[in-house]
């Protein structure tokens, strides 16, 4: 068993000893969906007619919607009325100090990277108000608050910008786009919301300081960032360390608004739960990401690694609607033991003069499955469109899949579409010449599997990189041999 | 330094090596020549620890030490070094990145520290030039799109950075224009020194006329069949292979 599964079992155990669940919630709704839930959890959040009206008529459309099977997955059948869809935030267990925590998880932490003070809190120390970390996020926030930037929970966005939440929610992933997009626009507890006013450069990765915050975000979580005429924003989403929760359905929403000469930079990195050895407990991440370069020049760009949860099922799209507006994909997917991930994007080129690029690099191990699935299309009135597309697999032993599903849907004769792919295996070979040079066999597989992973890290922010490079690390132990 | 007793090696049950027996003395460079097939290849790889390489039968020990017993990095700590015949690509790894790894590896396995990347910069500007590349070659992906007088030069070049005890070299003159073949031999020839030895694979003469090796041995089906001076090679590319195999046969007929 490689460290990083007994780490997360480890992990997993830990959280049954210091008695999770244990706790009494009394702001809990009973198990299954209908109206009356959808209403209540509306009403608990204090929501705006409006609102509760929206999440409404998405639960009406996702009971007309049948649960879509074309990813190449596989998994049981999940049965909706199971699930709590309400329960108010629970309180993590508190330890008095690192000390307490589990010896395996704080080793994971500090291999990884993290800080002393983010460890402490990701693994339910209590930590005292006026300590470092904390003051930066306050001197931040005023920083923030300054410049007119909007940062905060998706809650606090409908209580105090209703109007800004009222006029973009789900004016790029409608509320009945797709079946998870649909459960999630019924059910969703939090998420986050981002206002950049116009020609504002917000002068901070966002959430590098707050990602803790993000760290107990709910099952159907939703975030809208908007980023008005010539702002610039570079957004970071999730954590390195490895992250447990007993939901094991996450249907998330992110959609994202450029207006005319914004740039919006979204950076993932995912390392969820991905279950036992034998792939069971994963968490099954079934997410709706998509973006709109609504102005002209306007650009965002997705840039995800993701190597956890048990089923991956995310295509981090844009939408190019303004002319020269550009949409940019750089995903680094990867799965070992029983994982299967089918991920990928869509670029679909609306304005005159759009340019997109997808660099897709998988990395299979164990028995694991990884798909690309792509989709570009150029629409008729899409003078000049470009893309760019290259997805690339690497295999590790003999026991995983590869595979690549590249659609193209091209109405305009201007456009110009180049498509590369290739599948490789890390090489006995390679292995071999480094390891001949001096470097451990470990050494050398991440050498090889960081340069593979290269034009992808070098998108992600400086510190953000590092970690993910030792993230890989960690994840692909034990593989080869 | 290096004692090889018996050797015998097969690949997926095929034997290679039938027996091979060789004393290599600190300052010595030894010519391995033979014709193809005759397990040149093998027996370079086998000493570097390539796993494909199954050994059924004898001994080999370098400075003291078991090299049989030890993994391919710890062979590499001990100061085996092997030139490749086709130096593989990696890509997205920069040769200056590989370098440094490799550097730094072999010191703190020898218990010394690590290079700073001042000294480091100073170390390879120094043997680049030594060799005659230019620095913007540490920028590149290692070994892709190299041309393979320049894949070459790279396993030169990480040869004088590796300074090691036991230089092999298998068949690093193959596909070698009169230029690239100098560069080579000029390589070898500064690095020669009393407590420095080398094993130098190779298919043609024409490599040892540049570097003069003190032990010729002609390798076929598995054996060493004649041992020799310089003058052996000379003999060869004189009168090619078939006087070796006749003898050879003659004397396993008996």
């Amino acid at each position: 068993m490689s460290d990083s599964m007994q780490t997360l079992e480890q992990h997993t155990q830990s959280d049954y000893k210091y008695g999770f669940s244990s706790e009494i919630d009394t702001e809990t709704l009973p198990k299954g969906l209908n109206e009356d839930v959808v209403r209540q959890i509306s009403a608990k959040k204090n929501e705006p007619p409006f609102l509760t009206e929206w999440r409404l008529e998405a639960f009406r459309k996702w009971q007309e919607m049948t649960e879509p099977h074309w990813p190449k997955v596989d998994y049981p059948a999940i049965d909706y009325q199971d699930i709590i869809y309400y329960a108010a935030p629970r309180k993590k267990p508190v330890l008095n100090s690192l000390d307490e925590a589990d010896p395996e998880l704080v080793r994971t932490f500090e291999r990884l990277g993290i800080p002393l003070e983010e460890q402490k809190i990701l693994a339910g120390v209590a930590v005292d108000a006026v300590l470092d970390s904390v003051s930066v996020k306050t001197t931040y926030k005023e920083k923030l608050a300054e410049l007119g930037i909007i940062f905060c929970s998706f809650s606090e966005a409908v209580q105090d910008h209703p109007d800004l939440v009222k006029k973009y929610l789900g004016s790029v992933v409608p509320n009945h786009d797709n079946y998870f997009a649909a459960l999630n626009a019924a059910v969703f507890s939090d998420g986050s919301f981002v206002y950049i006013p116009k020609g504002v450069r917000c002068p901070m990765e966002l959430s590098t300081y707050f990602r803790i915050n993000t760290a107990n975000t709910g099952q159907f979580e939703r975030t809208l960032i908007i980023a008005e005429e010539g702002s610039y924003v570079s957004y970071l989403e999730g954590c390195t360390a490895p992250m447990r929760d007993e939901n094991q359905l996450h249907a998330a929403v992110v959609e994202l608004i450029a207006l005319d000469h914004a740039e919006i930079k979204y950076s993932t990195v995912q390392n969820w739960y991905p279950g036992d050895k034998e792939g069971k407990g994963g968490i099954y991440n079934f997410v709706t990401k998509r973006g709109l370069c609504a102005g002209a020049y306007s650009k965002i760009s997705w840039t995800q690694v993701e190597t956890g949860s048990s089923i991956t099922w995310k295509y981090p799209s844009c939408i190019l609607r303004g002319d020269y507006s550009i949409g940019e994909f750089y995903s680094v997917a990867v799965t070992n033991n029983f994982q299967q991930a089918d991920t990928g994007t869509k670029m679909t080129h609306i304005g005159k003069n759009t340019r997109s690029t997808i660099i897709s690099k998988g990395i299979s191990a164990g028995r694991s499955n990884n798909s690309y699935r792509g989709l570009v299309k150029v629409g008729r009135k899409a003078d000049n469109a470009h893309n760019f597309s290259q997805c690339d697999s690497l295999l590790m032993g003999d026991r995983c899949g590869a595979h690549t599903f590249p659609y193209l849907e091209i109405e305009n004769n201007s456009a110009r579409v180049e498509h590369e792919a290739t599948t490789s295996k890390i090489g006995e070979d390679q292995l071999f010449y480094l390891q001949q040079r001096g470097l451990s066999e470990e050494d050398a597989i991440n050498m090889i599997v960081n340069g593979y992973c290269k034009e992808v890290f070098n998108e992600l922010p400086m510190e953000f990189a590092v970690e993910a490079q030792k993230l890989l690390a960690i994840s692909l132990e034990g593989s080869v041999g | 330094m290096l004692h090889i007793k018996d050797l015998q090696v097969s690949v997926e049950d095929q034997q290679i090596l039938r027996g091979i027996n060789l004393d290599v003395k600190p300052g010595e460079v030894h010519a391995i020549m033979g014709p193809n097939g005759s397990g040149k290849s093998t027996l370079a790889n086998v000493l570097a620890g390539r796993e494909e390489y199954e050994v059924t039968s004898g001994t080999v020990q370098f400075n003291q030490q078991d090299l049989l017993d030890m993994d391919v990095d710890e062979r590499a700590h001990a100061g085996i070094f092997l030139a490749f015949q086709y130096p593989v690509e990696i890509p997205g790894v920069s040769t200056m990145n590989f370098l440094k790894s490799a550097i730094n590896a072999q010191r703190t396995a020898r218990g010394e520290a690590e290079l700073n990347p001042m000294e480091m910069l100073k170390l390879l500007r120094e043997k680049t030039k030594l060799l005659g590349m230019d620095e913007s070659f540490l920028k590149r992906s290692l070994n892709e799109g190299f041309s393979g007088g320049e894949k070459k030069r790279n396993e030169m070049l990480q040869m004088a950075l590796l300074e090691p005890k036991l230089a092999i070299l298998d068949e690093t003159d193959s596909g070698l224009d009169i230029d690239a073949l100098k560069i080579v031999s000029d390589a070898v020839n500064q690095l020669r020194s009393p407590d420095r030895s080398f094993i130098i694979v190779t298919h043609y003469q024409r490599l040892l006329n540049y570097i003069v090796p003190d032990y010729v041995h002609v390798l076929y089906q598995g054996r060493i069949v004649k041992s020799g001076n310089k003058d052996l090679a000379l003999q060869l590319e004189d009168q090619g292979y078939d006087w070796i195999k006749a003898e050879a046969e003659a004397a396993l007929a008996q």
